[in-house]
């Protein structure tokens, strides 16, 4: 601006105003642009991650179906959109002929460096966890991350019973991650000796996720049904 | 248009007559499209000799394969708001200048993070936040301020890839050296066999600045050496001419 | 004119000779008979443990030197104390090419890159054991047990794992030798997941079982109490250690016996007293006023306790001496005497 030299004159804004709305204008159709372009590859891409999850906890499934327990008493089919807030996100997994399989849900709980995020496989025949998988975790490499190797760890989840009570409010037994070696009740968790923290967390994950969502659930399994 | 003042020079420009003082005046100062695209490659290495862009730098280097995606990312926000940045330099009043900047690299980072989801979304979630966090990584910035915003769109755009190019070097030498030793495994083959005893600490955090240190140190080795060798050889001219 | 020449002098006038070599060689002569016991306790792996590491601190510490034209030499014995020390405070059975890796990045990491030797600002040693830790968390929590039969004939085969691959399993080789009896994680470990109590007998010692533990703790006492009354440590280091962590593990244990262990178990478990004694004193990490020391100490015991206790792994006195370097330059500031003459208030000087 080479006749900025009167003193009175106030710096013009007009065209400041005007680049930032030109910059942002531009800014904002690469956006879309960009947005619309990718939304397919990305949904399917975030569909193919949660079948691979899910199947890895429930392994008769064949196809699944996401639902969400909204406000704690309705569940609704997600069909690939957001969760609402308040909302419980879980998976129900359906067998090669359409029958229900299992419950896939998601548990976090603080670990050792990070939270810990661990999928579930809830069986409703025996009312327990019948497999886990971690979807994400920062543990320490060679200590932490054996609760993926462990195999005296995994067993825990043969049958992690989470049998709910009798009026259905809650769990009948707390999942509790009790020290190695000590694990008495099939709702214990036996923990791995020097990664007590992470294993832990894997319990808390499951314990607050199965208390929230299964009470809501169970009641109302029969509306999952068998997937038509 | 005044875009290219170089290259007028190189294609034979500089012999018409008219205006031959301004030609020279700018015939040293304007480097060509290949000088400005080398000089990030290894000259001026924003990992190794500028030292930008440490975040994720030492925060995603856990394996090659993530190194060189987080470079070529961070190299394709860098040419796209360099080259935009230049293209609009003249219209972009410095009041308001970074403001400008900052949403045209965060326009960059946005496309960038929905490419990523949209290829893979493991490497996605491998890169986490680091993908989102290349709007401040200061690199980018640095070279819409200190060169996109005063050269041709040609040229910004050619420094821009090729400091983008030295960046994911840069990140693929230290991610490279991690991968190996921290898993005993380069590009996710095997190199040692399955009883390889990974070095924890080469994942973790701790892991970048020993390799960055590492590579820093050589370098500092090589240049020494090079340095002496250098005043040897000029002392014995020196003596040979005395 | 033979006689009139005259040496002037300022003050101090009266001076002990005692150089760093002399000082070095005296502590490397002290850290002898804990070699030779620990040698004694764990046969070959440890022998050749204490060798392959303090070796791979003097070529880390020749490389450096050479390379960077630093002072120091290998006659200066630091490296050798810093090899020792780092082999005193690795399990016995420890990978011998770990032990390259922790001694060589010992020097380099916590000498060599500060500008050799007195230019440290942490315990070079400590740093190795720290990278190793970091490194190879599984190896070196991998303790075998004391005094077995056929130590000095048989090495624990995990020492002798190859170059960057995992160390065999000692826990099947020692069932296969029919010593499950004896297998078991160092006391620190059985209190920390366990909560089981070793004997203070048996760590004062470790002469009368089959303990997987460091060297012993009265040894150290007695090596270090020779240094201390010949003044080569400082004897207020290692007592304010041990003091704060014995007053702090007391206090814990009066509030809850049953939780926290007794404080004469938290001085001779794990490595408080080689850390007391020959880590928390190093002359070049450590303050040099008094009143510093004092400070200093207090800190590394108490926050031995407080990792021990409520850290994830269950022994502390490493990262405690490390951060203690790290506050050392901070405590100099703080508790720097006042030069005799200068304390004038800072008010306003009226006459």
């Amino acid at each position: 601006m080479s006749h900025a030299s009167s003193p009175s004159v106030a710096v013009e804004t007009l065209p400041l105003i005007r680049t930032l709305g030109i910059v942002s204008a531009i800014c904002g159709l690469i956006i879309v642009g960009a947005y619309l372009a990718t939304l397919d590859a990305a949904k399917a891409n975030r569909q193919l991650a949660a079948e691979r999850a899910v199947f890895k906890v429930v392994p008769s499934a064949k196809t699944i179906t996401e639902y969400f327990l909204v406000d704690g008493r309705d569940i609704k089919p997600g069909e690939g959109a957001d969760a609402p807030a308040g909302a419980i996100k879980f998976y129900a997994a359906y067998d090669a002929a359409g029958k229900l399989a299992g419950i896939a849900a998601e548990g976090a709980a603080k670990g050792y460096a990070d939270t810990v995020r661990v999928m579930f496989g809830y069986t409703p025949s025996c009312q327990c966890v019948t497999g886990i998988g971690v979807v994400s975790m920062r543990e320490t490499p060679g200590i932490g991350d054996k609760i993926l190797t462990d195999t005296s760890f995994l067993a825990n989840f043969k049958a992690l019973d989470v049998k709910l009570n009798k009026d259905l409010s809650a769990l009948a037994n707390e999942v509790k991650v009790v020290k190695h070696g000590t694990k008495t009740d099939p709702w214990q968790i036996d923990a791995i000796a020097g990664a007590t923290i992470t294993s832990r967390a894997v319990g808390k994950g499951i314990n607050d996720a199965a208390q929230m969502l299964l009470p809501k659930l169970v009641p109302q399994l029969q509306r999952l049904g068998t997937r038509g | 248009m005044e875009n290219k003042p170089g290259e007028g020079c190189e294609t034979g420009g500089c012999h018409s007559a008219a205006v031959p003082i301004k030609v020279v005046a700018l015939t040293p100062q304007t480097p060509s499209n290949w000088m400005e695209f080398a000089e990030g490659l290894w000259e001026r290495n924003p990992v190794f000799v500028m030292v930008l862009g440490m975040c994720p730098t030492l925060a995603v280097t856990v394996s090659a394969i993530n190194s060189i995606s987080m470079g070529l990312a961070t190299t394709f926000v860098l040419a796209a708001s360099c080259w935009l940045i230049s293209l609009m330099r003249h219209m972009i009043p410095k009041e308001v200048r970074i403001a400008t900047y900052i949403v045209i690299i965060a326009t960059f980072v946005t496309v960038v993070d929905y490419a990523i989801q949209a290829i893979s979304l493991d490497l996605y979630e491998a890169l986490g936040a680091y993908i989102q966090l290349i709007v401040a990584n200061c690199l980018v910035l640095g070279r819409a301020e200190a060169h996109a915003a005063r050269t041709a769109p040609m040229a910004a755009t050619m420094n821009a890839t090729g400091m983008g190019l030295g960046f994911t070097l840069g990140l693929f030498m230290i991610g490279g050296v991690r991968e190996i030793l921290g898993s005993g495994t380069f590009f996710d083959i095997h190199l040692f066999g399955s009883n390889f005893q990974p070095w924890v600490v080469m994942v973790l955090p701790p892991g970048g600045f020993f390799v960055m240190g590492g590579w820093l140190l050589l370098f500092a080795i090589i240049r020494k050496r090079k340095e002496k060798a250098a005043l040897a050889a000029t002392e014995m001219e020196v003596q040979h001419g005395a | 004119m033979k006689g009139t020449l005259v040496e002037l002098r300022s003050s101090p006038h009266i001076k002990r000779e005692r150089t760093v070599e002399e000082i070095m060689r005296t502590v490397v002569w002290s850290l002898v008979p804990i070699c030779v016991f620990y040698v004694f306790q764990y046969g070959v792996s440890a022998l050749a443990s204490i060798v392959v590491v303090t070796g791979a601190c003097l070529w880390s510490e020749r490389w450096f030197v050479r390379l960077g034209g630093q002072a120091g030499d290998l006659n200066d014995w630091s490296a050798t104390i810093t090899g020792l020390l780092l082999a005193l405070c690795l399990p016995p059975g420890f990978p011998l090419w770990m032990g390259v890796v922790a001694g060589w990045s010992s020097v380099a990491l916590g000498k060599a890159i500060f500008g050799g030797i007195g230019h440290n600002i942490f315990n070079p040693a400590l740093v190795g054991r720290a990278f190793a830790q970091a490194a190879f968390p599984t190896a070196i929590a991998t303790y075998t047990p004391s005094f077995l039969p056929g130590r000095f004939t048989e090495f624990i085969p995990s020492s002798l794992a190859l170059p960057l691959m995992t160390p065999a399993d000692t826990t099947a080789w020692l069932h296969a030798k029919q010593l499950d009896a004896l297998a078991g994680a160092t006391p620190l470990a059985k209190w920390k997941f366990e909560g089981v109590l070793a004997p203070a007998g048996d760590l004062l010692t470790s002469l009368f079982s089959h303990l997987p533990v460091g060297p012993s703790p009265l040894l150290i006492l007695i090596c270090g109490g020779y240094l201390a009354v010949r003044h080569f440590l400082d004897w207020r280091v290692p007592t304010a250690v041990l003091g704060s962590a014995a007053l702090s593990a007391w206090v814990l244990y009066l509030v809850d016996s049953h939780h926290y262990p007794d404080p004469v178990f938290v001085l001779l478990s794990g490595g408080l007293m080689l850390g007391a004694i020959y880590m928390a004193t190093d002359m070049v990490t450590s303050p040099v006023t008094p009143r510093g020391m004092w400070i200093y100490g207090g800190l590394i015991g108490v926050l031995t306790v407080a990792i021990r206790y409520y850290g994830g792994l269950p022994e502390g006195v490493m990262y405690a001496i490390l951060i203690g370097n790290a506050a050392t330059p901070l405590i100099e500031r703080v508790t720097q005497p006042e030069t005799f003459g200068t304390a004038v208030k800072r008010g306003r000087e009226k006459k």
